[in-house]
């Protein structure tokens, strides 16, 4: 009993410290927002090139995620699998987290924030930024419906329908998300089918690493150990969608190498564009691909720890492959003249620099803080830890 | 006798002023109809406004259209990436031949924009006379339509705007590019890059109605061939270039 209120103690005092811990990002975020609007975004690395920067890599990140996290819980309650079933909670509460996390990051980079409301009362249907706005916000609300048809016992006949819409919408979701570049004939980079349907894979693997990581801390906490057959199930589908998400990678850059107007921007790219090759072949492919699968896969490894350490590569590899698509993409000059060497005062025809400053940093790390926050207040307020039965079946 | 012929010659004299002004002044109105908006008349989609620009023309190392355009809407002379450009001079060089060439670069007026297309607030628009414009007062500043211009034809305000002009609202956080002088053009007047091209001797521009198959731009677009850039992008922009 003793030692029981001295855990409990030593818990508490561990929640306030995070909380202190997340709730000093968030702020240090927020004001890096301020900081940013107050002086105007020249005091970001971005330019009339590099439109979008560090803040959308992050927030691009989290929404990408918070829509492939929910793919634990639609395991659970669209195929019916009980180990995900068992995990669907919890899987909600980061698909909460991460798009409240990512879309405050989004917001704060406007050039006018303040007006933010106009994007409600001026709706252009045939934006996918617009369309994005009520799949943001409809997934929240039909996520917040998910959770309580789950934890509330009067409501669980409702957790499959409910579910079923929720799997439809984060598909739909990620489609738009992959959509914004994908419709954009500007650029190089971008113009390109193959790019929801891989932000799509990109989520699952995502959200996976980032609700393994999760889960892992929370049996960590409460003095648990995680059934080595869930584990076995879990970290097998993580290494199936790193794959998956390679497969799509390769398949957008292989096309683009078979057209021979790309074939200029996919050697930029990959191979002598600086820090994007580094990025893209040392980032995402080694160490945030082909070592997770390594940790995952090899018969010596594959244990907690090697999970463990598997997700965050995938994560770090993933902010990898978002700055090279999303930065690269823009660093790559337009080609509004073919055929032509072009020269001028606005870069035409030149790579274009960028290097993140320290604000747009701050506000990018500043969203996984508020995602962090939430989490880590959400299961410590409500019951959110997986609770698995003693039998767990080796095979479906 | 010279009476009476004093009286005709007054009569013929006023006869022939009252005439004279009765042939040109329709004449003077028309013309002012049909180039000047009154205020708070709407734009008309009867008329297609474009420009035509012959790059052979265009010297390089001349600046003129540039320096009337920052003058007239009020932004500075650009110094780094995040400085606003509305319109800028590209210099060419034909990779497989080494000909060089010079033009002036701005907003391309699309018939499809891509910028308008995507805003998310409505913001980009295009007038019914076919001048792409932002609104000021819609934009949030997410950039989107940056993102989708194929010609890097808008820039954003990274800095507070302490100054502007009353023709032309400018202010930090949104995004902004050529209106083609909408306001003179309202006018009756010609953008001030036509005007400055034009007075530099150069004559490169040519400013015009597109739908009038008599207007000057339209007559020189059939006798001459030009072309649109990235025409393969079926954007249909409202400014045609010669010798490219």
């Amino acid at each position: 009993m003793a030692q029981n209120k001295t855990f409990a103690q030593i818990e508490s005092r561990y929640f306030y410290a995070l909380v202190t811990i997340g709730g000093l990002v968030s702020a240090m975020g927020l004001a890096a927002a301020y900081y940013i609007e107050e002086h105007g975004h020249v005091v970001t690395g971005m330019n009339n090139q590099i439109v979008w920067g560090m803040p959308h890599v992050f927030a691009i990140f989290m929404i990408v995620a918070a829509s492939g996290v929910l793919n634990v819980a639609s395991v659970g309650s669209v195929f019916s699998k009980d180990v995900y079933k068992a995990r669907a909670p919890l899987a909600g509460l980061l698909s909460i987290a991460l798009l409240a996390g990512g879309l405050t990051v989004l917001m704060l980079d406007l050039g006018r924030p303040d007006r933010i409301i106009v994007a409600a009362t001026n709706y252009n249907p045939t934006s996918v930024f617009a369309w994005n706005v009520l799949l943001y916000n409809g997934l929240l609300a039909l996520v917040a419906l998910y959770l309580w048809t789950l934890m509330e016992k009067r409501m669980n006949p409702w957790s499959k329908p409910v579910g079923l819409m929720v799997f439809a919408w984060r598909i739909i979701l990620t489609t738009g998300t992959g959509l914004i570049f994908a419709f954009l004939v500007a650029r190089q980079a971008y113009a390109s089918a193959v790019l929801p349907p891989m932000f799509i894979v990109m989520s699952f693997a995502w959200g996976l690493a980032a609700f393994l990581i999760v889960q892992s801390v929370m049996f960590t906490w409460n003095d648990l150990a995680l059934n080595p057959a869930i584990q076995q199930r879990m970290k097998n589908l993580l290494g199936l969608f790193i794959i998956s998400t390679l497969y799509f990678v390769a398949a957008y850059h292989l096309t683009n190498l078979y057209f021979a107007r790309q074939t200029e921007f996919e050697h930029f790219i990959l191979l002598h564009g600086g820090i994007y090759p580094w990025l893209f072949w040392g980032g995402y492919v080694l160490l945030g691909s082909a070592l997770p699968l390594l940790l995952i896969f090899h018969p010596a490894l594959g244990k907690t720890r090697s999970v463990l350490v598997a997700s965050v590569l995938t994560i770090a590899g993933a902010f990898a492959l978002l700055y090279v698509l999303i930065i690269g993409g823009q660093a790559f000059p337009l080609s509004i003249f073919p055929g032509y060497a072009v020269t001028s005062s606005f870069g035409d025809g030149q790579i274009a620099n960028y290097l993140p400053s320290a604000p747009e940093i701050l506000l990018g790390c500043g969203g996984l803080a508020i995602a962090f926050l939430i989490t880590t207040i959400g299961v410590r307020v409500l019951n959110f830890l997986p609770h698995d039965d003693s039998k767990v079946p080796q095979h479906d | 006798m010279s009476k009476v012929d004093l009286n005709r010659r007054n009569f013929l004299a006023k006869t022939s002023v009252a005439l004279g002004g009765l042939v040109i002044a329709p004449g003077l109105m028309l013309f002012d109809f049909a180039h000047a908006k009154q205020p708070g008349e709407a734009a008309s989609s009867s008329v297609r406004w474009g420009m035509l620009i012959d790059t052979n023309q265009c010297h390089d190392g001349c600046n003129e259209c540039v320096s009337a355009c920052s003058k007239e809407n009020g932004w500075p002379e650009a110094k780094s990436p995040t400085d606003v450009q509305w319109i800028r001079k590209v210099e060419l060089r034909q990779i497989s031949t080494g000909r060089q060439t010079s033009l002036p670069m701005m907003c391309q007026h699309c018939a499809q924009p891509p910028c308008v297309d995507v805003c998310p607030t409505a913001a980009s628009f295009k007038r019914a006379d076919g001048i792409v414009l932002v609104d000021k007062h819609r934009c949030i500043g997410c950039r989107y339509c940056m993102m989708a211009c194929p010609y890097k034809a808008r820039s954003f305000v990274h800095e507070p705007v302490l100054d502007h002009d009353s023709d032309m609202p400018r202010g930090q956080g949104t995004v902004e590019s050529c209106t083609m002088c909408v306001h003179r053009v309202d006018r009756g007047q010609q953008p001030a890059c036509v005007e400055a091209c034009a007075k530099a001797g150069h004559r490169v521009i040519l400013f015009g109605d597109l739908n009038d198959p008599n207007s000057d731009i339209s007559t020189r677009i059939r006798s001459v061939a030009s072309t649109q850039l990235r025409a393969d992008l079926g954007l249909d922009p409202g400014i045609s270039f010669v010798g490219l």
